[in-house]
């Protein structure tokens, strides 16, 4: 379970978080939809503690990141829109790297590769050096990484940057996956169709305010807009910076 | 602890994978200074020794006027050639390295027993010719010596009257002192060695991982930052100490081989100079990957990271640069400065000169706490916000 409670973010004289507050809970899809710049990528940084924000608080499980982020860290598994991988090591080296710095032993690297593997659809490419990998391949190779320690919470952002048609159904089964091993899953979009298509609720976030916090059937009977499309918009003021 | 051991030995094997930076280290890096080093020494070497012992040629002009001179000349192995016509010319002109002018006056103040004159025309500037004059000079004033005391016996005086003072002389510089001289830049090209061996995994380990993105998701793992830079610092510092431990031991083999003796040198290059040398290199190397490691991580392309790695190169130079071309008197504080200490560590150790065990332990600690102290520089940096955000 993610909690936020009015997070404040400012970089020298740009404000990007203003007042958020919202949570994700276990078992559910939570979405953060808005523009290009409204603060999202901001956000999820605070969340897996890569920054601190300026004022607020972060809770996950229960465990205050200000106090203890390790901990935080350990309970989260994050794919950052930064998602590089080492380009001399092979994609199982990727995910054992990070499966080591987690503490898990060798035999549970392998096994939880091994289920990655299977799960992901990644056999054809596992055992090959990063470099020269696709779009596809590399983000299943960060996804496989970020989620070595079976964490309880994951953190996505933009998880389909770049991929496919095919590879962003992937995506999505997957994330569905996610939600029916009873995980909390946060991702971060401002692609509507994928927000609609999987969230069981969405934050709406924009020049660093939620201005809405519901279900998507509640957004749309809140906007009274028939369309999720025009909901959002109707919320958000100005159509620029989202994208179908 | 145990990440920053994972973190180590994931830096060192995928290093390992990249071909450049492994010649670098084990080839490039450490050979490079003693290969330079034995060409230079036994060029400088043999053609002293070619001099010393090959005839000289003098062209003499004039060698008609002074027939005895030119005869005890030859009976020291001077090779006398007609002379050119334009003497200072040909010297200047590097026609010749001396040049011999006997005038016709010669034979005349000879024969009435007054000083006769002969001219040696050289160039000073001309560095390879000075042992030519010198051997010259050398043998026209024993013959002068000689002939002198043989006009003073066949008028009745013993020759020792005109000596009043008897000089003589005590130099202090032994075989080995002689020899270092030629090593007065030795110590640079370890330093230098230590530099070039981690540089391309400090660039790697920093500026590299923010350039293609991988610093993010690494942070987000649950590991300290400090931890993380523990290990990427280890596997920095022991590249280069390889490079440096292979420089100085293959400068102990190749300098075996060098044919110092026959110029009156010696060298003491065995197992306890490349035990104390690497000694006093260990926490200069520390230092080094930690100063290229904090500048690095200022970088935000590996390109940028290469520009000011490259400018920082020439701090090392600096000092080594000044005490090589200054020699000057060893003060017990210089043991406590970085680079300085390492310097005249191994100088002195090429000289055979004693350097006290506090000395080194001076050495060691001071380096050492520098390094401590660049390293909480770099923490500093590696805690900012901005460093795994890339540009």
């Amino acid at each position: 379970m993610i909690e936020v409670r009015d997070l404040h973010k400012a970089f020298a004289k740009v404000i990007a978080v203003d007042g958020v507050t919202f949570s994700a809970r276990d078992g559910e899809i939570t979405g953060l939809l808005g523009p290009n710049g409204a603060g999202k990528t901001t956000t999820l940084r605070c969340l897996y503690t890569l920054m601190q924000p300026d004022r607020g608080e972060v809770l996950v499980d229960g465990i205050n990141a200000a106090a203890d982020p390790v901990a935080v860290r350990r309970r989260l598994g994050a794919l950052p829109d930064a998602r590089g991988l080492y380009k001399r090591m092979t994609a199982r080296e990727n995910i054992a790297y990070f499966g080591r710095l987690h503490g898990l032993d060798d035999t549970t690297i392998r096994q939880r590769t091994d289920a990655a593997v299977a799960g992901l659809e990644m056999v054809d490419f596992i055992d090959r050096r990063t470099e020269g990998f696709s779009q596809g391949q590399r983000v299943k190779t960060a996804i496989a990484r970020a989620l070595i320690h079976a964490p309880n919470n994951v953190i996505l952002d933009e998880p389909t940057n770049g991929l496919d048609v095919m590879a962003t159904r992937a995506m999505r089964e997957f994330l569905k996956r996610l939600k029916r091993e009873g995980r909390c899953v946060l991702f971060s979009s401002h692609i509507m169709q994928e927000v609609a298509a999987l969230c069981d609720r969405i934050v709406v976030i924009a020049k660093g305010r939620v201005i809405a916090d519901e279900s998507p059937d509640a957004l749309r009977a809140q906007t009274g807009e028939a369309n999720l499309e025009d909901a959002f918009v109707k919320l958000i003021g100005t159509d620029e910076g989202l994208a179908a | 602890m145990k990440s920053s051991l994972v973190v180590f030995l994931k830096e060192v094997r995928e290093n390992l994978r990249d071909r450049r930076t492994v010649i670098n280290t084990l080839i490039t890096g450490p050979l490079f200074a003693p290969l330079i080093f034995v060409l230079l020494i036994n060029t400088l070497v043999t053609r002293e020794i070619d001099k010393a012992e090959k005839p000289l040629p003098l062209p003499v002009i004039g060698a008609d006027n002074a027939p005895n001179l030119v005869e005890a000349l030859k009976q020291q192995r001077v090779e006398i050639k007609p002379g050119p016509a334009d003497a200072e010319r040909a010297v200047r002109e590097q026609d010749a390295d001396v040049v011999l002018r006997i005038p016709p006056e010669f034979a005349n103040a000879w024969n009435k027993g007054e000083p006769a004159q002969v001219e040696v025309v050289y160039d000073q500037s001309q560095r390879d010719a000075s042992s030519a004059v010198a051997r010259l000079r050398g043998i026209l004033e024993q013959y002068d010596r000689r002939t002198g005391a043989l006009r003073m016996v066949a008028r009745g005086l013993a020759p020792s009257v005109t000596r009043t003072v008897v000089v003589a002389e005590r130099d202090q510089s032994t075989a080995q002192s002689r020899a270092s001289n030629l090593f007065a830049m030795l110590p640079y090209f370890f330093i230098l060695g230590g530099f070039v061996g981690g540089m391309a995994l400090a660039i790697d380990t920093t500026a590299g991982e923010r350039e293609r993105q991988s610093l993010e998701p690494l942070f987000a793992n649950p590991v300290p930052r400090w931890q993380i830079l523990v290990g990427k610092l280890g596997a920095t510092t022991a590249f280069a100490i390889t490079t440096v431990l292979l420089s100085i031991t293959a400068f102990a083999v190749v300098g075996q081989f060098l044919p110092t003796e026959k110029i009156g040198m010696t060298l003491t290059i065995g197992l306890p100079f490349v035990v104390h040398a690497i000694f006093v290199m260990l926490p200069l190397v520390l230092l080094l990957a930690t100063l290229q490691t904090l500048v690095a991580a200022f970088a935000k392309s590996y390109r940028e990271a290469q520009t000011y790695l490259s400018l920082l190169m020439f701090v090392p130079v600096i000092p080594t640069m000044m005490l090589s071309l200054m020699p000057f008197k060893t003060l017990y504080w210089m043991y406590t400065v970085p680079l300085m200490s390492q310097q005249i560590i191994i100088t002195r150790l090429l000289r055979g000169d004693d350097v006290p065990t506090s000395a080194f332990a001076v050495c060691f600690a001071c380096t050492a706490a520098a390094a401590l102290v660049v390293y909480a520089l770099a923490l500093r940096v590696y805690h900012s916000e901005r460093l795994a955000i890339s540009a």
